[in-house]
């Protein structure tokens, strides 16, 4: 046989999905569907805005084929090299990073410019479930002391640009791996107590949006024009959407643009309020599912790196969507999180099917160990 | 494969599974309840704070109603006018445009830029009442920030003639004074509203359903009839200008109707441009102020006494050569004589003889008199302002009060009670009530006196006007006509005033079937003449004859010109 006949469509379909997981295809698609369509309505005054995030979509969906189809092994051997890398971008644009509304976060590469810290979201787990996959057989306090170190770093630069969501999120990332790791509950209860007693002098430092933020999610009323409004006006739209929702492109209060970043960090509120209650369990339902997904493929993990990886990677989602409808409905603080796989917003995108196929690939590669 | 890469070792540690699990619970538990808090528990009330963030209710003004004579000549009417505003916040403009806006609106740059100052208003004013087309100009000019609203602006075609009975409205359209006031309500109308979908900018994106229209003010019909009006403004102005006096009125009722045909005041003022007007001038002094009418009350004395049966016209009364002393006080007349009928009493308008008949009389008969031809309170027309004059209780009047009221002194009315108070002579004894609204229908009166008493008192006051009267000037050609004058001294500081005077004259025409009153009040003629017969009986011929031209009354007298009456005429006194 020569090689053009064994190339048949037949096989070429069968190589393109393979390494593609079905469940996990399952649940990820309708949520990407659920954002184009709620994008939509929340754009309704940029209409181009939908035609850039499907593209978005097809180039995360092939990021996604991309991960999927790399073998954890490959993974490993990135770790570090994009963990360094992500690193001195960081450091890059601390020292000469373009300012977008006040933050240094942004780094400009040829004709475009991307947020480096995003890079982190990715780089962090992988180098922290690389370093104690690399100890698995002797973990000792230290090597707890050098990950955390490892992770407070980068976490301090994010901070400082300043993009306090981002860098919670990188922070939660590390954590979970350290966590998951099996750090002592005592080493975590000191941790716990020492966070705790840094708190006062952490408010200090903190900057004074930041703390107006945490002031007004307390009591939103106390600055309904300022602070508060956008809590005020993300829990109304909520409310007012009821059980069944006032129906696709019906949100008044989206429509007359008095929700702010209605189709980035706000955009829950648009199909809360459109699509209502019912919709919201459908919401919920999926990331639920894709959690759920993500634990027993972390549960099923081959390896100690493979199971952190996918362990972090999955309790990440559920921090993204946790945190983002908490913050829209009221009850988190407002923090700069999109809403995964709804929000408008190429990188994070990319991040997230990033991590789905790295999700995938740790699933299709569990049987095959090689330690 | 080796034991570590087994399955069962490398899951999570249990515990640690666990508390995963419970955190990833309890999180989407916590987003859950709270979206069922809002979305199933608090959603009524979150939906009202939505709406409440976008609807709105718009005025919708409604146009206010005109003021018509009765024959539908508008005396008040509304136009179209802008009224500028501005949001100072959010006025975006270069210096230069602002110059230019200030110039479209004939204003000063300066004053524009302290308006738009303060920019945490969300309402400044910046000119009110624009013509349509100086309105189209601004918004050509395009300012964000700058916006127009419709009003509109009252117009009175029949300027200062009708100036005060008409009155004004204030820069909000609400009516300030006369009809404008009276009938604010009804020519207001009630403004509609309708509701609107507004985004967070203020932009009206859609119309919502509930549109109340608005209900534009009805328009008033006034009894006025505006070429009498304009008459009576002239002839009243004119002899206000000629006798030098402080002012005057005057005031012409249609017998049969009630209605008040004109009513006239001077000085006037032109409502349509109020800039400098004096605060005197505004009143309508024929309804809002009282004077002590003196002479003009004689025959209401005089009809107590024929109705009580104390004297019959023809009864003659000794006048004591015109001066008969009462306690400290004197009461004479302006041409002493010796014994008068009650009819000369009349004629010449003798206080004494007056004063005679008054002291047969009881003071309660003479109260019920005035009391009945409405002295004492205002006549029912809800005018703003109107006075009742002042009509002592008779048991407090001492016999000199008695005397002295007999002819006009120590009361006070207006001069629109007055003429009301003639009909009764006009009426054969009935009171007519008296409107400022066109009805056209005749009215029925009340009895006051006995119709005999009424056409004995009209017959003497025909003789008024005829040779050896007070007021042969107030003889027309072609009507019999029947009056009264009055001279009264001005009540002033407790006492009267030496050489301030009132001169009036009222009457009614055609004598065989009356038709007109007309009252005509001059108040301080400065001139050489101040009598009532020398003033103000001119005057009352002028309007009455024009008036009855007007409504072609038939003539109950031959058409032969009236002999001029030499200019040392017929006198009285208070």
């Amino acid at each position: 046989m020569t090689q053009l006949q064994r190339f048949s469509l037949r096989r070429l379909l069968a190589g393109l999905v393979e390494g593609i997981d079905g469940p996990l295809l399952a649940i990820v698609l309708p949520l990407a569907a659920i954002g184009l369509v709620t994008l939509y309505s929340a754009s309704h005054d940029v209409p181009a805005r939908e035609v850039t995030q499907a593209v978005n979509f097809v180039v995360a969906f092939v990021l996604m084929w991309v991960a999927a189809r790399t073998p954890p092994q490959t993974l490993m051997r990135l770790a570090l090299p994009a963990y360094l890398v992500g690193l001195a971008l960081l450091v890059a644009v601390a020292l000469g990073g373009d300012v977008v509304n006040g933050a240094r976060r942004w780094l400009h590469v040829g004709v475009t410019r991307f947020q480096p810290s995003e890079i982190m979201k990715i780089a962090m787990p992988l180098m922290l479930a690389w370093h104690f996959h690399r100890h698995e057989a002797t973990l000792r306090l230290r090597d707890f002391a050098l990950a955390g170190l490892l992770l407070a770093v980068p976490v301090a630069l994010i901070a400082r640009e300043p993009d306090l969501g981002t860098a919670l999120l990188v922070a939660a990332a590390g954590f979970y791996v350290i966590f998951l790791a099996g750090i002592s509950w005592k080493v975590l209860g000191v941790l716990a107590l020492v966070v705790l007693a840094s708190l006062p002098p952490l408010w200090g430092l903190m900057h004074d949006y930041q703390r107006e933020r945490i002031l007004t999610l307390l009591d939103p009323s106390q600055d309904p024009l300022g602070a508060g409004y956008h809590i005020i006006q993300s829990t109304i739209a909520v409310g007012s959407g009821g059980i069944g929702g006032k129906g696709w492109l019906h949100g008044t209060q989206s429509h007359l643009e008095f929700i702010p970043e209605r189709h980035t960090d706000f955009i829950f509120a648009v199909f809360s309020e459109e699509f209502g209650l019912v919709g919201n369990c459908v919401l919920l339902a999926l990331y639920a599912l894709l959690i759920v997904r993500g634990m027993v493929i972390a549960a099923k993990a081959p390896s100690f790196f493979t199971r952190l990886l996918a362990g972090s990677i999955t309790l990440i989602y559920f921090t993204y969507a946790f945190v983002n409808m908490g913050m829209v409905a009221g009850i988190v603080p407002v923090v700069g999180v999109p809403l995964p796989f709804v929000s408008y917003g190429g990188t994070a995108l990319a991040t997230l099917f990033i991590g789905v196929g790295i999700l995938m690939s740790i699933h299709r590669h569990r049987t095959l160990v090689q330690t | 494969m080796s034991r570590a890469a087994t399955p069962e070792l490398v899951r999570l540690p249990v515990w640690r599974a666990r508390f995963v699990l419970a955190l990833f619970l309890a999180g989407f538990v916590l987003v859950a309840g709270r979206s069922v808090y809002l979305q199933a528990m608090k959603t009524g009330f979150l939906r009202e704070m939505g709406e409440a963030r976008y609807s709105r209710v718009l005025a919708i003004p409604a146009t206010r109603g005109r003021i018509l004579d009765r024959n539908g000549e508008p005396l008040a009417v509304s136009t179209p006018v802008k009224s500028v505003w501005a949001i100072p916040g959010d006025v975006e403009a270069p210096p230069g445009q602002l110059a230019l806006l200030a110039r479209t609106l004939q204003m000063d740059p300066r004053e524009l830029k302290k308006r738009l100052a303060d920019r945490a208003r969300d309402f400044v004013y910046l000119k009110r009442q624009i013509p349509p087309e100086q309105a189209k100009r601004v918004a050509e000019l395009g300012i964000p920030g700058i916006y127009q609203s419709q009003e509109y602006r009252r117009y009175y075609p029949a300027g200062e003639v009708a100036a005060q009975l008409v009155g004004f409205t204030d820069v909000d359209d609400a009516g300030q004074d006369g009809i404008e006031l009276a009938y604010q309500s009804s020519l207001a109308g009630r403004p509609g509203s309708r509701r609107v979908i507004r985004d967070r900018l203020g932009n009206i994106v859609e119309d919502v359903g509930s549109v109340r229209p608005a209900l534009d003010g009805q328009d008033v019909v006034l009894s006025i009839d505006g070429k009498i009006q304009s008459l009576a403004f002239s002839a009243l102005e004119h002899a206000v200008a000629r006798s030098r006096a402080k002012a005057g009125s005057l005031v012409v009722l249609d017998v049969r109707t009630g209605e008040v045909l004109a009513l006239a005041n001077a000085p006037s003022y032109n409502p349509n441009n109020r800039a400098q007007l004096a605060g005197g001038d505004l009143r309508n002094r024929a309804l809002t102020d009282a004077f002590e009418p003196g002479s003009t009350l004689k025959p209401f004395t005089i009809a107590t006494a024929l109705e009580l049966g104390k004297v019959t016209p023809a009864t003659r009364i000794d006048t004591d050569g015109g001066q008969i002393k009462m306690a400290r006080y004197t009461i004479r007349d302006a041409e002493p004589g010796d014994v008068l009928s009650v009819t000369q009493i009349i004629q010449r308008s003798s206080n004494v003889g007056a004063a005679k008949i008054a002291l047969t009389l009881p003071p309660v008969a003479m109260w019920d008199t005035f009391h009945r031809v409405g002295f004492g309170a205002p006549p029912p027309l809800d005018f703003p302002g109107e006075t009742g004059g002042i009509l002592r209780p008779y048991r407090s009047w001492r016999p000199i009060e008695q005397a002295t009221m007999a002819y006009g002194n120590g009361i006070s009315v207006s001069l629109m009670q007055l003429a009301r108070a003639y009909s009764i002579f006009a009426r054969n004894g009935k009171l007519i009530p008296i409107t400022l609204l066109r009805t056209a229908t005749p009215v029925a009166g009340t009895q006051v006196i006995p119709a005999r008493v009424a056409h004995e008192v009209r017959d003497m006051l025909e003789t008024v006007v005829e040779p050896g009267g007070t007021a042969p000037r107030a003889r027309i050609m072609g009507w019999r006509v029947a009056g009264k004058t009055g001279t009264a001294h001005i009540a002033e500081d407790g006492g009267y005033a030496a050489h301030k005077y009132i001169a009036s004259f009222v009457g009614f025409a055609p004598v065989s079937a009356p038709r007109l009153i007309v009252a005509v009040m001059i108040d301080q003629p400065a001139g050489r003449d101040y009598y009532g017969g020398l003033v103000a009986a001119p005057v009352f011929a002028q309007v009455m004859q024009g008036a009855l031209r007007m409504l072609n009354v038939p003539h109950d007298a031959p058409l032969v010109p009236i002999e001029p009456v030499p200019d040392e005429g017929s006198k009285e006194d208070a």
